[in-house]
């Protein structure tokens, strides 16, 4: 089934819940509710017209000039050999959704990812816990406007220019060189 | 003169996840992430009596070099070389699928030549990706030998494709509307040469190896997947195959000029033990590679003459932002999927790269419950997780 | 070579050893033992290393998977802020004298990853590295040149006659020293 057929079988489910679909900016997709979430992923799962099995791909990306947060769903159907493509919209102080890790288990690592990276709540998720970065990490680092801290655990996280580290090497071992001459002259007097 | 170097502190008792398990006199112990056989740097927080495990929790993040942060401040063509340290072991497939994400924006064609150029240097990556795939597998379940013989032919392509880009292992060949390089003169000589000697090889590595029988006990209905199970977790490439789904990107969903050539998809049918155990899993890849020579075979044999190797791109790229594009390639671990949104400007608004391993890590705290510890070993052999793919 | 790179070796090097120091540091050099610390692209190009052509098994070096019985930790890969605190504990495992080689520029500086959040910029913010071997990743050949060096490192120590204190770390380049002089 193609895009155009999709949608008007989630929108004679859901009615108004279900956006149009967008215009294809290359890859149509359709918006949802952050409160729908979990029905319309469960009657896309189910329906067995539209059986989609598989959540393939489950991304955000974030605008803070919209001062949104979006969620990306990418699902797939193995049976039927089409694809579907969701997306929601959250505000980007509080980005809270439902976890949709009922409906598919690949979505429980997929979760946990995007919850470290960007800091969206799943609510519902069994086992919500950072992944990619140490347990003790502070910050998102996928928002835009996420600073990287001058150190952790007391190792630095810059590197400077080995030009410079040469001169300061240079500049001590003068000094240990004056300083043993200057003990030097000290000692037969 | 200077003060003492300040190490870093250990701070293991804090992890959320110690509270999470019930000890109930079990041990727990980390097998990682510096480990001999995980795949690079995986940890496993194993909570066993010794021998048997009660469960495995896989830890990953020991790598993660935020590729994808990187990707929101490199230009479109500029991020290629990253897009191999994705899967340094089959780096053409990564380049392939940024290539089409890109090529899929620009809304534009490729010249065949170039097409032809990129699948025979992916199916020759293939072939020594599935190498050390299937020679670590058996220096895991305890056949050191079969891994040098495995480097030994990994050698040769090295030195393929060391000929045609100019890398050993980060190839960096592919640029947005074609490639780099040409293919050399001789080179198609060289190629057959190889596929003769390495077609003999492989009937060598299967009376060896594939039937051996303390392999096929080893490996015979270990963990076997379900259909339904791998769906469900989204398991791809031969992980999927060996489980019975007929599934290959290269078949149904048809990208470059794949149509052209005639292959077959091998299939696990469980021949010695259950399908979709781990023996089905190891017998896919070696039937890859077997495909893999048919179809260079064929595209030397129908490469075209016009040497143009580029597209026409324009020098900067530049693609309204918020346009989005979704490619997928079949890699030689699966399904690798590019999510990209173009950004104001000159590079990407965010990189999303889905991966066949990221999923597969999902499946092993499941189907890891009362095995013992050197089928764990095994498992995550048989499913090819490589440790880049999942942390990116 | 000139002058710096002599003095550069530290404390422990002079011209003359005796024949005893020789006999000692052939068999050390023969039979240096290289802990697997593979964790990314270089990784697999120091399996390549240990391999069938470059094969540095006729050196006498094989890989051991446990820091206790090496004597060279190769740091191929990048090192991620995560695993740095696994890597000076294994660091610290190992038992004198050990060596360390940072192969491949992500160990050595961070490598192509300079604007990554979760990289560090460098294995010798943690660990005092011997030889640095450039290259993204290094062939085969040139990480067997440098293990090379390290065997000429080992074969100017002198074991019996009197000598400056081995294994303190000078200063150098990249490790977090707060220098007050």
């Amino acid at each position: 089934m193609r895009l155009e057929e999709i949608q008007p079988r989630l929108a004679a489910k859901f009615g108004e819940r279900v956006g149009a679909l967008a215009p294809a900016n290359k890859d149509a997709f359709v918006p949802i509710q952050a409160a729908d979430i979990v029905e319309v992923c469960k009657f896309a799962k189910e329906d067995p017209d539209l059986a989609f099995d598989c959540l393939m791909n489950l991304s955000s990306v974030d605008w803070p000039k919209k001062n949104q947060i979006e969620v990306v769903y990418h699902l797939w159907s193995y049976a039927k050999r089409h694809a579907l493509i969701l997306k929601v919209v959250l505000d980007r102080a509080q980005p809270r959704i439902a976890s949709v890790e009922s409906v598919w288990k690949s979505a429980d690592w997929l979760e946990r990812e995007q919850f470290d990276l960007m800091g969206i709540q799943f609510e519902g998720h069994p086992d919500l816990r950072r992944i990619m970065l140490p347990d003790d990490w502070v910050g998102n680092p996928l928002r835009k406007d996420y600073a990287e801290q001058p150190q952790w655990h007391n190792i630095t996280t810059t590197r400077d220019n080995s030009l410079e580290g040469y001169v300061r090497l240079d500049e001590l071992k003068k000094k240990a060189a004056e300083a043993a001459a200057a003990s030097k002259k000290e000692m037969p007097s | 003169m200077s003060k003492a170097l300040e190490i870093p502190t250990m701070d293991m008792e804090n992890k959320e996840v110690l509270r999470r398990i019930e000890i109930s006199g079990d041990m727990l112990l980390n097998m990682g992430p510096q480990h001999p056989s995980t795949h690079g740097v995986i940890n496993f927080l194993v909570q066993t009596d010794g021998e048997v495990m009660k469960r495995a929790i896989p830890e990953v993040g020991y790598l993660h070099r935020s590729l994808e942060k990187i990707g929101e401040r490199c230009t479109y063509n500029g991020y290629m070389p990253y897009t191999d340290r994705v899967d340094y072991i089959a780096a053409m497939f990564a380049n392939q699928g940024w290539a089409m994400a890109v090529e899929r924006l620009l809304g534009m064609q490729l010249p065949r030549r170039a097409e032809y150029c990129r699948i025979v240097a992916c199916e020759l990556n293939r072939i020594s990706s599935h190498l050390i795939s299937v020679g670590t597998m058996a220096m895991d379940v305890g056949a050191v030998t079969p891994f040098p013989y495995a480097l030994r032919e990994r050698e040769f392509i090295n030195d393929l494709l060391e000929e045609l880009c100019g890398a050993r292992l980060t190839y960096n060949y592919l640029r947005i509307g074609g490639v780099a390089f040409d293919l050399p003169t001789g080179y198609e000589e060289k190629v057959s040469t190889f596929l003769d000697h390495f077609e003999k090889i492989l009937d060598e590595f299967n009376r060896l190896i594939t039937y051996n029988e303390i392999f096929v006990k080893r490996l015979a209905n270990l963990a076997p997947i379900s259909k339904e199970m791998a769906i469900d977790y989204c398991l791809v490439g031969p992980n999927l195959r060996a489980s019975g789904v007929d599934f290959d990107v290269r078949k149904a969903l048809p990208y470059s000029v794949y149509p052209e050539f005639h292959f077959d998809v091998p299939l696990g049918k469980g021949e010695v033990g259950t399908q979709g155990d781990a023996w089905d899993r190891f017998w896919c890849r070696v039937e890859e590679m077997r495909q893999s020579c048919r179809i260079l075979r064929q595209a030397l044999a129908q490469m075209p003459k016009e040497r143009e190797i580029m597209g026409k791109v324009p020098r900067k790229i530049k693609i309204p932002e918020g346009t989005e594009a979704y490619s997928r390639i079949e890699s030689a671990r699966g399904d690798m999927q590019y999510y990209v949104v173009a950004g104001a400007g000159e590079n990407a608004h965010r990189v999303k790269i889905r991966t066949g391993s990221f999923t597969a890590m999902g499946i092993i705290d499941t189907l890891s419950r009362g095995l013992m510890i050197a089928d764990l070993v095994a498992l995550i052999a048989s499913l090819d997780v490589v440790a880049p793919e999942i942390d990116r | 070579m000139p002058k710096d790179y002599q003095q550069d070796f530290g404390s422990i090097i002079t011209s003359k050893t005796s024949f005893i120091d020789e006999i000692i540091n052939l068999a050390r050099k023969s039979s240096i033992f290289y802990l697997l610390f593979g964790l990314a692209c270089c990784g697999i190009e120091l399996m390549q290393t240990g391999g069938p052509r470059a094969d540095i098994d006729r050196f006498g070096s094989v890989p051991r998977a446990t820091p206790r019985q090496s004597d060279l930790m190769i740091v191929a890969g990048t090192l991620t802020y995560k695993m740095a605190e696994r890597c000076r504990l294994l660091y610290e495992q190992m038992a004198e004298p050990k060596y360390v080689i940072s192969m491949g520029s992500c160990a050595s500086c961070g490598g192509l990853f300079q604007y990554a959040y979760s990289v560090c910029k460098g294995v010798d913010k943690l660990v005092p590295v011997d030889i640095y071997v450039p290259g993204c990743p290094p062939r085969p050949e040139a990480l067997t040149e440098g293990l090379m060096r390290v065997q000429d490192k080992i074969v100017r120590e002198r074991w019996f006659t009197a000598r400056q204190k081995i294994g303190q770390p000078q200063p150098s380049l990249g490790v977090d020293y707060k220098v007050t002089a």
